[in-house]
């Protein structure tokens, strides 16, 4: 922790994203794309969130290939688990056929598991590492380098999983009970008769509008706070003990928690989606 | 924390994981293991029914020994038995073969005597003949007399 900085401006730094933006002059970086309104990248998020997708995709491809129905190498066992944990609760929930849905659920709890446990470093080792090559190799102001290792504390991340697995309700909503079926299941329930048409699509749209909305909130709720107190932790005690050894062992239980709930509400929604009535 | 196109660029991530989990990851693994625990169900299956064999040999080769066992006495019976008939048979042909040689002895035996008898019988009619005669010769005439010599041999 830099002893230059008041408590504020260091929290403040580490709730940063790393911002890109393209400008008149060409690319631009941080606070000068603090105008640019939408059309800006947080290049931390979708390094991390990329590059452990990536980890994750090669772990289990390499398993994959050398998959065998004979004895399993150890690394082949530990994906297998894995793989069968998702499938018994994609089995459990889900029933009907649809070639999506598992490695939908596998990939969404691996990938958000394994950006969640970025949760677990440190909070100052990469914030420094950064900070160190952008002064030494950019010659930036070490303060300046911002990043954010933690893909699910950045809301566009989460709602952009939530988005994904709310188009997905959508289009297995038609292609199951047809586009008719859709709008009866939007204006005909809870209460069926033709009067209560504008209540129910009131009441159900808030329904099916909410599910991707709590999905991405609590992911990014939970992980913003975690973040934030672990961050705070930082600024407490003697090298950030003894605070943070609880509440680290603490998130061995809260943070694949959360990519358990993300996967399982995204098996019970697609499910409710293949639900004749 | 203000939303910007990260979003769409995560979006597209995210569609390109799940895309490539369901093409390269999710089918080989799965495969891998519904393969092996119908292998696993297989190997169970076939075990049970190898005990399951072996506790029909078991029983078949149990019924066979006392099979045997039940044959062997059978056929040690009645060897002996037919061994009994045999020596009974033997026996009882012995006796009949000593009977009828002996009744043979004994015929012969009869006949010779008859012969002998029969031999005698003559020799001595005509030695009584021929002692008569010479008694006779000196005071009876030999044909007077011929009955009474004839009455004497027929009684000897």
């Amino acid at each position: 922790m830099a002893s230059e900085y008041t408590t504020t401006e260091y929290i403040q730094h580490h709730l940063t994203n790393a911002v890109m933006c393209t400008t008149e002059e060409g690319i631009a970086f941080n606070k000068a794309c603090s105008d640019a309104g939408f059309w800006s990248w947080h290049i931390d998020t979708l390094l991390w969130s990329i590059g452990l997708g990536v980890l994750f995709l090669w772990f289990f491809t390499k398993a994959a290939k050398k998959a065998t129905t004979g004895v399993p190498t150890k690394s082949q066992a530990f994906v297998e688990m894995v793989v069968e944990f998702v499938n018994t609760n994609v089995n459990d929930t889900f029933h009907g056929k649809n070639a999506l849905i598992a490695p939908l659920a596998l990939t969404i709890f691996v990938w958000v598991l394994l950006m969640n446990l970025m949760d677990l470093v440190p909070v100052d080792i990469i914030p420094s590492i950064a900070g160190f090559i952008g002064s030494t190799v950019f010659d930036m102001n070490p303060h300046d380098v911002y990043v954010k290792a933690v893909p699910t504390t950045d809301l566009n991340l989460t709602f952009a999983l939530a988005i994904g697995v709310f188009f997905l309700i959508i289009y297995y909503s038609i292609k199951i009970k047809g586009f008719g079926g859709f709008v009866k299941e939007l204006t005909l329930q809870p209460f069926n008769h033709w009067a209560f048409i504008p209540v129910n699509f009131v009441l159900e749209s808030v329904t099916l509008l909410a599910r991707p909305v709590s999905l991405a909130l609590r992911l990014f709720g939970n992980l913003y706070a975690s973040e934030l107190i672990f961050i705070l932790i930082a600024t407490l005690g003697f090298w950030q003990l003894p605070l943070h050894f609880p509440w680290a062992v603490f998130h061995i239980l809260v943070l694949p928690l959360q990519a358990f709930i993300f996967m399982m509400l995204t098996i019970v929604y697609l499910s409710l989606a293949h639900e004749k009535h | 924390m203000n939303m910007n196109a990260t979003l769409i660029g995560q979006i597209i991530a995210f569609i390109v994981f799940v895309w490539f989990c369901m093409k390269f990851v999710w089918p080989p693994l799965l495969g891998a293991i519904e393969e092996r625990q119908k292998m696993i169900a297989d190997g169970l299956e076939a075990s049970d029914q190898a005990e399951k064999d072996l506790a029909i040999a078991q029983a078949q080769a149990a019924e066979q020994l006392k099979e045997a066992k039940a044959q062997a006495a059978d056929i040690i019976e009645q060897a002996k038995k037919r061994s009994a008939v045999l020596v009974d048979e033997e026996t009882q042909r012995g006796h009949s073969e000593r009977e009828k040689i002996i009744a043979q002895g004994y015929a012969e035996i009869e006949a010779e005597r008859n012969r002998a008898k029969e031999g005698l019988r003559k020799q001595v009619s005509t030695l009584a003949i021929a002692g008569a005669e010479k008694i006779l010769a000196r005071e009876i005439d030999k044909d007077a007399q011929a009955d009474i010599v004839a009455k004497l041999v027929d009684e000897l």
